[in-house]
C-alpha cells in the first residue's frame, strides 16, 4: 500500500483527513481550539490543493445553518467547533439531524463556562448527545484522520442519513503533534465517491425540504430518525472493515477491548485518555493484575450489544470520563449501566470522574482506580471524583 | 404553476413516509386560512386589471381572470390587508368574515 508519512497536529490531521474526502464547501468560524482545522483547509483552499469554496461566516450558529444549505444542494458540507461553540450552534445541530443532512463536523472537546476555561474535558458533546447526530470519540491523530474519510462513507449511506460528528480531545489531541500516515487520494476517491441522493433542491425534481409536519406525522419522521441511528450500527462496523482492508487500520467497529477477556476488571474510557489507561493496564498485567481496558468510540450509536458482552465476561466494571451530568453522574455511566441492565448478571460498576476544566488525568490515578476496582467486592460511592486538589468536606 | 390542494391520505405503514423530510413540490394537503379575521372583497366593477395586488400579495393567493380582472383565492388568503391598501382605484375592501352576509 503506497503511503506517506507525516508528522502533524491532531487539527493538521483532520485537516488532511477532510482534503481528501472532498468537500464542496467548508464554513468555518474558527474557535480555540479547532482553529488550526480551518487554518490549514483554508491554506488548502488557496494553494489550489482542496477544490471547495471556503465561507468565512459570522457564528457557529451560521457555520451549520450554512452546512445545512450546502447539504440540501446534494453537496459535501465540513464545518468544525468546540465547546461554548458547539452549544452556540445547537439549534441548528438539531435541525441538520432531523433534515437529515449528512453533514460531517469535527468537535475539539473542551470545558463549558463558568468558571471560564479554555482547556478540554467532554462536556459539551456529551451535553449534545440527544441531538440526532452520530458521536465518535477518537484516540489520537490517526484515527481523527481515518475517521474523517469514514464518517462521510457512514452519514452519506442511504440507510443512515445522519450528520456525523468526530470528538478530538482539546490541545490533548488537536495541539499536540504524532506521526501519522496519510491515504494516497486516487485510494480515498476509490473508497468514498461523490455523494448522491434524490433529496436535494433541483430545477429538474423540485421538492420541499425540511417541511413541516402536524403531531399526525411528527413522531414517525423521529421514530425513523431513531432507527436509522440504531441501524447505522452495522454500516460502522462494515465501513471500518473495508476501510481496514483498503488502508490497513480499522478500529474494531464500536468499541475496541484490550486486554479485558481474563479481567477481574475493566476499565472504560471515552478518547485519548485511553492510551495513558492502555500504558497502566501493561504495568499492572506485567505485575500480575488482571486489568483491561475498554474503548467507547461511539456514544452514538451507543454500542449496548458490546458492553453487554463485556458485562457478562467481567464482573467489575469501572467507567472514567471527562464529564458530569449535575445532580446525578456521569454521562457515559448512565449509559453503560443502562446496557447493563438487560443482562441477568448483577456487574459492579463504579464512575470515576475527573479531568474536568482540563485537569491531567495521571497514571497515578489510573493505578489507583484499578486498585480501587480491584480490592473492592461492593462500591458504596456511586461515583468519585478524582484528582482533587483539595479534600471534599463530608 | 400554481399548487393545488391534494387530499392527504395518512399512511398506515412507516415505509409509507418519505425516508426524509423532503416531498415533491407543487402541491399542498391542507387549506391554510383558518386564522383570516377580514377578507378582501374585490368590486369588479371598479377593478381595472392592473394587477398590483397580485404583485404586492405576500401568499400568491390572487388570479387574474379572462376578463382580466382579479380573484381571490380565499383557501390561502390570511386577510393581511396589504392588496386592499395597494389598490389605487380603492377596488378591494377588507369585510369582515362574520360580516359578509350583510354586503
Amino acid at each position: 500500500m503506497k503511503s506517506n508519512r507525516k508528522f502533524v497536529s491532531g487539527d493538521e490531521a483532520v485537516a488532511l483527513g477532510v482534503r481528501l474526502a472532498r468537500p464542496h464547501i467548508i464554513s468555518a468560524y474558527p474557535i480555540t481550539p479547532q482553529t488550526i482545522v480551518v487554518e490549514r483547509l483554508a491554506d488548502f483552499v488557496e494553494d489550489g490543493s482542496l477544490k471547495a469554496e471556503y465561507m468565512h461566516v459570522e457564528s457557529e450558529h451560521s457555520a451549520m445553518a450554512a452546512a445545512m444549505g450546502v447539504s440540501s444542494v446534494g453537496a459535501r458540507a465540513f464545518t468544525a467547533t468546540s465547546s461554548q461553540g458547539l452549544l452556540h450552534m445547537a439549534e441548528c445541530v438539531h435541525y441538520a439531524s432531523g433534515a437529515r443532512f449528512p453533514i460531517v463536523m469535527m468537535n475539539a472537546n473542551r470545558s463549558i463556562a463558568v468558571p471560564w476555561s479554555i482547556y478540554g474535558d467532554q462536556r459539551d458533546s456529551l451535553s449534545m448527545l440527544d441531538s440526532g447526530w452520530i458521536q465518535v470519540y477518537v484516540e489520537d491523530a490517526q484515527e481523527a484522520l481515518d475517521m474523517m474519510i469514514q464518517a462521510y462513507k457512514v452519514a452519506e449511506n442511504p440507510e443512515v442519513m445522519t450528520p456525523f460528528m468526530v470528538n478530538l480531545d482539546g490541545f490533548v489531541l488537536t495541539h499536540t503533534y504524532e506521526p501519522i500516515e496519510l491515504p494516497e487520494q486516487e485510494m480515498v476517491d476509490q473508497f468514498l465517491p461523490m455523494y448522491q441522493t434524490g433529496n436535494k433542491m433541483s430545477m429538474d425534481e423540485p421538492k420541499s425540504l425540511c417541511f413541516s409536519t402536524s403531531p399526525a406525522d411528527n413522531q414517525e419522521f423521529k421514530v425513523m430518525q431513531h432507527m436509522a441511528m440504531e441501524g447505522s450500527v452495522d454500516v460502522i462496523r462494515q465501513v471500518d472493515a473495508e476501510y481496514g482492508k483498503v488502508f490497513g487500520r480499522s478500529y474494531h467497529g464500536l468499541t475496541e477491548s484490550y486486554r479485558c477477556d481474563d479481567a477481574d476488571a475493566v476499565l472504560m474510557t471515552l478518547g485519548s485518555v485511553t492510551g495513558t489507561v492502555r500504558c497502566v493496564v501493561d504495568e499492572l498485567r506485567e505485575k500480575g493484575f488482571k486489568v483491561g481496558v475498554f474503548k467507547i468510540r461511539f456514544m452514538r450509536p451507543f454500542p449496548k450489544d458490546e458492553v453487554m458482552a463485556l458485562g457478562k465476561a467481567v464482573s467489575k466494571l469501572g467507567v472514567l470520563e471527562k464529564n458530569i451530568s449535575f445532580g446525578n453522574e456521569g454521562t457515559v455511566f448512565t449509559n453503560v449501566n443502562s446496557a447493563l441492565m438487560a443482562l441477568d448478571t448483577k456487574v459492579q460498576s463504579k464512575n470515576y470522574v475527573g479531568g474536568l476544566g482540563g485537569r491531567d488525568i495521571t497514571k497515578d490515578h489510573i493505578r489507583a482506580i484499578f486498585m480501587d476496582l480491584l480490592n473492592h467486592d461492593r462500591f458504596e460511592e456511586r461515583v468519585e471524583f478524582i484528582g482533587m486538589g483539595c479534600e471534599i468536606n463530608e | 404553476m400554481r399548487p393545488k390542494v391534494k387530499s392527504y391520505k395518512q399512511p398506515s405503514k412507516l415505509s409509507e413516509y418519505p425516508s426524509t423530510p423532503a416531498f415533491e413540490s407543487g402541491h399542498l394537503v391542507s387549506k391554510n386560512a383558518g386564522w383570516r379575521t377580514f377578507k378582501p372583497v374585490v368590486d369588479a366593477e371598479k377593478c381595472v386589471g392592473c394587477l398590483r395586488c397580485y404583485l404586492v400579495c405576500p401568499d400568491g393567493v390572487v388570479a387574474r381572470t379572462k376578463d382580466n380582472k382579479v380573484e381571490i383565492e380565499y383557501d390561502f388568503c390570511k386577510g393581511c390587508g396589504i392588496c386592499a391598501h395597494e389598490c389605487k382605484v380603492e377596488a378591494i375592501t377588507m369585510v369582515k368574515e362574520a360580516d359578509e352576509d350583510e354586503i
